[in-house]
């Protein structure tokens, strides 16, 4: 496995459009933060110490129960350039954090980047899983497990009463933050997407854009996710979690049957119009794509759009943004020159996404 | 529209604020924007994660309970495996390493209560170090009723007690 297909590879495996509700749910995420005990975390431990943890990890990924589950392997970041780093944010497999700010920052992958563990970040250890679908406790049980074989190759920083031990006191307990993204466009169309948001921020979960804390909501994308850490276990987390997802679905999906059923043609053509777009258009700077982008996946999901694969909409919901767009092309772009590039990208993807 | 505040220039920054189900909105250009960041705590650049936490640690409202001299003295608390300060602690809203959570022991209550609603573990626990950790509180009770039962003279007692030790500690060795 060459590290080099998660650079020129734009598909990961949650971009699949499967598991549950995967017309609304694009992905589900679990990220556990976890600490070694023997030193202190990474923003104050020595470049020497830092080293050791990557060392520890390295060799825990040996672990049978590592290797059982397909190729694996660990990136420093200093090994890759900018762009390179860029890409795998784009991708959601690092942080921004881990790319930008981190001494002796790795990710370990595995094939299908459903697994990417970062290392050295906030803390020594962020297990990460990113799934299709409505899948937060497949998502949970994945990284469980993750978290034992760990286990058994360190000493993990634990208190009975706290929990497991974070650099963060907002992530202390359990460490975990599970999160869903999901499409959201007829509650967005129907206005009734900021009364949904609002009730959501009352029981303790919050909503964040495409590109997590403090990212705009671009494409009709919302990531929501839980808040609370200590005091409840990983099941009620995601179970609350879960149960709110579910609603919404059920809401988002009124709002579709209302949306054809009051206005069918006007809502076809809107739809129609920006197929019409990406199939012809010359220039798209991001956001025009995003948008153009979320309304042909919902005439995909609403069987008006046929024969585009819906995969093909997530991955280039990715393949646009500026970063792949340069890996792509083999050079650094002017912004003007990206917006044509882009724009040569999705015709040439809906090209090749018929599925006739 | 117009800025609401210089009455000239199109406004472009609107912000909406709901408190209580109160609804207040803003309208302003940029250049008014810019003068008022002050003004709206959740506009970018003026606000982060440490700052809110420090927030939380100093403007509980029974600070005032605290004398000046007492806040000094919890203050200088210094964690003795990394060397971070609880002021230090404060200002970063970021723990240095386990062992501060030791150090600031007696402080963190409040601050759990309000982040989390709540100040106990009661998810996974580790199999290893968890396990680990429950053997050494029972021996280290064990070791207190051993003590007991030599003071008291009850030796058959004692030696139980102390097969009991080993084969824990025996246990903490295996895993």
């Amino acid at each position: 496995m060459s590290f080099q297909n998660f650079i020129t590879n734009a598909m990961s495996e949650w971009m699949k459009a499967s598991g549950a509700d995967s017309d609304i749910v694009i992905s589900s995420r679990l990220r556990l933060a976890r600490n070694l005990s023997e030193f202190p975390f990474p923003m104050l431990s020595t470049d020497s110490q830092l080293e050791k943890v990557i060392e520890v990890v390295e060799e825990a990924i040996q672990d049978e129960g590592f290797t059982k589950m397909g190729p694996i392997q660990l990136i420093p970041m200093d090994s890759l350039t900018p762009l390179q780093k860029r890409v795998l944010v784009e991708k959601h497999l690092i942080s921004p954090n881990l790319a930008n700010q981190s001494r002796k920052g790795a990710v370990v992958l595995n094939q299908n980047e459903s697994i990417s563990i970062l290392v050295n970040e906030e803390d020594h250890l962020r297990i990460q899983c990113l799934i299709p679908g409505l899948q937060l406790k497949e998502a949970w049980e994945l990284a469980d497990h993750i978290d034992d074989l760990f286990e058994k190759h360190m000493d993990l920083a634990f208190d009975e009463n706290r929990g497991f031990l974070t650099s963060c006191p907002t992530n202390v307990g359990t460490g975990i933050r599970a999160s869903v993204m999901m499409h959201l466009p007829a509650l967005v169309m129907t206005q009734q997407i900021n009364r949904i948001l609002t009730a959501i921020s009352q029981v303790g979960l919050v909503v964040r854009g495409l590109y997590g804390e403090g990212s705009e909501a671009i494409g009709n994308l919302f990531q929501i996710s839980n808040q609370i850490t200590l005091g409840q276990s990983e099941n009620e987390i995601i179970d609350n979690l879960y149960g709110v997802a579910r609603q919404i679905v059920e809401q988002e999906r009124a709002a579709r049957r209302y949306l054809i059923e009051q206005n069918r043609l006007q809502f076809e053509d809107r739809l129609f119009r920006s197929f019409g777009i990406l199939r012809l258009a010359r220039i798209i700077e991001s956001k025009e794509a995003a948008q153009r982008l979320s309304d042909v996946r919902l005439g995909i999901d609403l069987g008006l759009i046929k024969d585009i694969n819906p995969n093909v909409i997530n991955e280039l919901m990715i393949m646009t943004q500026p970063g792949f767009l340069q890996q792509y092309s083999g050079q650094e772009l002017t912004a003007t020159s990206r917006d044509e590039r882009r724009a040569r990208l999705i015709r040439e993807r809906l090209e090749t996404g018929h599925e006739s | 529209m117009i800025c609401q505040e210089c009455q000239q220039k199109p406004a472009t920054l609107h912000l909406t604020k709901v408190i209580n189900g109160k609804k207040t909105e803003i309208h302003l250009c940029e250049f008014c924007a810019q003068e008022k960041t002050e003004m709206f705590p959740g506009y970018p650049g003026n606000f982060s994660i440490p700052q809110l936490l420090s927030g939380l640690l100093f403007n509980s409202p029974d600070s005032s309970v605290h004398s000046s001299v007492g806040l000094t003295q919890d203050n200088q608390l210094r964690c003795t495996q990394c060397g971070l300060t609880f002021t230090q602690f404060s200002k970063s809203g970021r723990f240095g390493c386990s062992q501060c959570y030791k150090t600031f022991e007696g402080k963190l209550d409040p601050l759990f209560r309000r982040i989390h609603g709540n100040t106990h573990h009661s998810g996974k626990v580790p199999k290893r170090s968890g396990g680990t950790l429950l053997l050494k509180k029972e021996i280290s009770q064990l070791r207190k009723d051993l003590q007991r039962s030599i003071e008291y003279e009850r030796f058959e007692e004692a030696a139980k007690i102390r097969d009991r030790i080993r084969e824990l500690e025996q246990q903490i060795g295996s895993l």
